[in-house]
């Protein structure tokens, strides 16, 4: 008679221990994720990262601007983004690589480090260049994920940088490019995305971390409850990493029955930017 | 420019036994293949738009003067013959041996032209009349009768020529501003993403469609622009936040996807031609309906009081793309609006006698 009665409350400490020792984002959401007609995770929504990463994918410090300039005592930000003041200055954060640090090769952190100190001409956000991958994810806009039978589809807000992401594989990329050629599948209940084919130019965040154009990534997709999903992302490029490394950060998706996707076709906002000093008449 | 991957030939063979046949009706053409088409669904039962498409076609937007709204077939074999003489003159390989276009240009015209522009390898117009229900086409309007944008109203006219007006104010040459949209990389040429999604005539008149329960996504292969179609009852944006493609909300009437826009972009209006720069007020209803295993049927209206004397309608069909987009990433590689830029100061410099700046 015991032996159940033990059996069903060790069962309910089990429960509550997990309860307990649960992430508290996880233990909020205790509902079920949806799923799909053929029983896949339903990704469909707007989704977003949360956090400082887009600034620098690594630990860093609070600082005054990403362009600085020697000053008396210590330096000071730029000329460039002087006027921006504490809205052009870069909170802290804790970084999402696995481990801490890119195992960057010597001259390709020695590059990373030039990056830094030519932010403002070589980072690509600047000039709304797309963003690549896996920096789509965590820059600080949302993203549209169109999940059917036949296909998935990622629309980003920043810059309308989009992602067809093929069910089959088409064999090797025809072309480079910044968005590269995703092919992606279903590990149990994980969406694991390839893409491959980059052209190289895009980087990581605006901290100067880059790769080459033999990029390899994979993304692994998933639900953690109805509202969140774990993200994470290998990369794997020998010409500029000494090792594979991971990136891992939570998703949170925009809950707002009202929630869509903005717009943020940012090409025109950098034209004088770009093109400024070819008018006919410059206008600084 | 999209992919080659796909066999061409089946797709091709279909398309030659529809023009060879006048105006055969769709379930004909059918039911000579062993089993009869049936409209693909989505699990939730909705006909099944997904796939890669192209509205690349030979047929204007407008009809030219003189011609019949259906054309005869020595109409089509003519103007679609002239076309393929066209390809192959523009496809023959330049002579690398060739010298620098004379001063002033060589007089080609088009994308580039003046200094020789591009050739046909990296062209991808269409090569075909449009057919819509079984018939060739001589525009893509079909109403009005007369195939033609319908006439502004007074208040349109005047809002046109004071917008003509503010931009014959500079040189063409003189802002990045006053350059085309397109040249810009803002948007494609002509409408691509829409609405309507109109064909460039030019090239990758390709578009992806996916669909879930309650969304509709289109993206045009140019300028990776990507429409999203909400689904359901409207929530319309607030009059004053006008995105490019303007903001799109569809809806299921049967088997026909129907999708109404309001809210287009000022400079799209503004800067895009076939707009004729229309009023805020804008509304462009499109409908989608699969009717065969190649082709959707894209209706398009534009309804805005006051800038049309009446609303006007186009057809356009949409044929399946056995091949993959491309990424076209246009700002990323715009050499071209820096140089034309520069190449404009360039010139007044030497009007002036200037040196060139170091």
């Amino acid at each position: 008679m015991a032996g159940p009665g033990i059996l069903a409350c060790a069962l309910r400490l089990g429960a509550a221990a997990l309860l307990v020792l649960a992430p508290a984002g996880a233990g909020a959401q205790s509902g079920e994720i949806l799923r799909t007609p053929s029983g896949r995770p339903d990704l469909n929504g707007i989704w977003q990262a949360l956090g400082n990463a887009h600034w620098d994918i690594e630990p860093h410090q609070a600082r005054a601007a990403l362009a600085m300039k020697p000053g008396p005592v210590v330096p000071v930000p730029a000329d460039e983004v002087l006027a921006l003041g504490a809205v052009g200055s870069v909170p802290s954060g804790l970084g999402i690589v696995v481990g801490g640090r890119i195992p960057y090769l010597p001259e390709a952190l020695a590059e990373r480090d030039e990056n830094r100190r030519l932010w403002l001409e070589r980072d690509p956000e600047i000039k709304c260049y797309l963003p690549g991958v896996p920096r789509a994810t965590y820059m600080p806009f949302p993203f549209q994920i169109f999940q059917s039978e036949s296909a998935f589809f990622i629309a980003y807000e920043y810059a309308g940088a989009v992602r067809d992401i093929y069910l089959e594989d088409p064999g090797p990329p025809q072309v480079d490019s910044w968005m590269g050629q995703s092919v992606g599948r279903w590990e149990a209940d994980t969406w694991v995305v390839e893409t491959t084919g980059f052209n190289g130019e895009a980087w990581f965040d605006r901290a100067g971390n880059h790769h080459s154009a033999a990029l390899r990534v994979v993304e692994r997709y998933t639900m953690t409850g109805p509202d969140h999903m774990r993200y994470e992302a290998t990369m794997e490029d020998p010409e500029v990493f000494s090792r594979p490394w991971t990136i891992q950060l939570p998703l949170y998706r925009h809950v707002n029955p009202d929630a869509r996707l903005g717009q943020f076709k940012c090409v025109e906002f950098v034209e004088e930017l770009m093109y400024g000093h070819l008018r006919r008449n410059p206008i600084r | 420019m999209s992919v080659r991957r796909g066999r061409l030939g089946p797709l091709l063979l279909l398309l030659v036994l529809s023009w060879a046949a006048p105006a055969p009706p769709p379930a004909e053409a059918q039911a000579a293949g062993p089993e009869p088409w049936v409209v693909p669904r989505t699990p939730d039962g909705r006909p099944d738009l997904q796939g890669n498409w192209t509205n690349a076609t030979i047929t204007p937007l407008e009809r030219r003067e003189g011609q019949p709204a259906v054309l005869a077939p020595g109409q089509v074999a003519r103007i679609e013959g002239r076309r393929a003489e066209r390809i192959d003159e523009l496809s023959r390989p330049s002579d690398p041996n060739r010298g620098a276009p004379p001063v002033g240009g060589d007089g080609s015209t088009g994308a580039a032209g003046g200094v020789g522009g591009y050739n046909y390898f990296y062209i991808d117009a269409g090569d075909r009349v449009a057919v819509y229900d079984g018939e060739p086409r001589s525009s893509l309007i079909v109403d009005p009768p007369d195939g033609r944008i319908p006439p502004l109203t007074p208040e349109a006219r005047a809002r046109l020529e004071e917008r003509q007006a503010f931009w014959a104010g500079f040189g063409p040459y003189d802002n990045p501003e006053n350059r085309p949209l397109a040249e810009r990389c803002l948007i494609s040429f002509r409408s691509s993403a829409g609405p309507p999604m109109l064909p460039n005539y030019f090239y990758n008149n390709n578009y992806t469609i996916v669909q879930t329960a309650d969304h509709v996504v289109i993206l045009a292969e140019m300028v990776h622009d990507a429409r999203i179609v909400r689904l359901g009852e409207r929530r319309p944006l607030p009059p004053d936040v006008r995105p490019w493609f303007g903001d799109s909300w569809g809806r299921w009437a049967g088997d026909t996807l129907v999708v109404e826009t309001t809210n287009l972009h000022p400079l799209q209006l503004d800067r895009v031609s076939i707009f004729r720069g229309a009023s805020e007020n804008l509304k462009v209803t499109e409908r989608f309906v699969r009717v065969d295993a190649h082709t959707l049927h894209y209706e398009f209206t534009m309804d805005d009081p006051t800038s049309y004397t009446r609303p006007w309608t186009g057809q356009i069909p949409f044929k399946a793309l056995p091949e993959q987009l491309y990424e076209y990433a246009c700002h990323e590689g715009n050499y071209a609006l820096f140089n034309v830029l520069s190449g404009e100061r360039a010139r007044e410099r030497e009007g002036r006698n200037e040196p060139e700046p170091r």
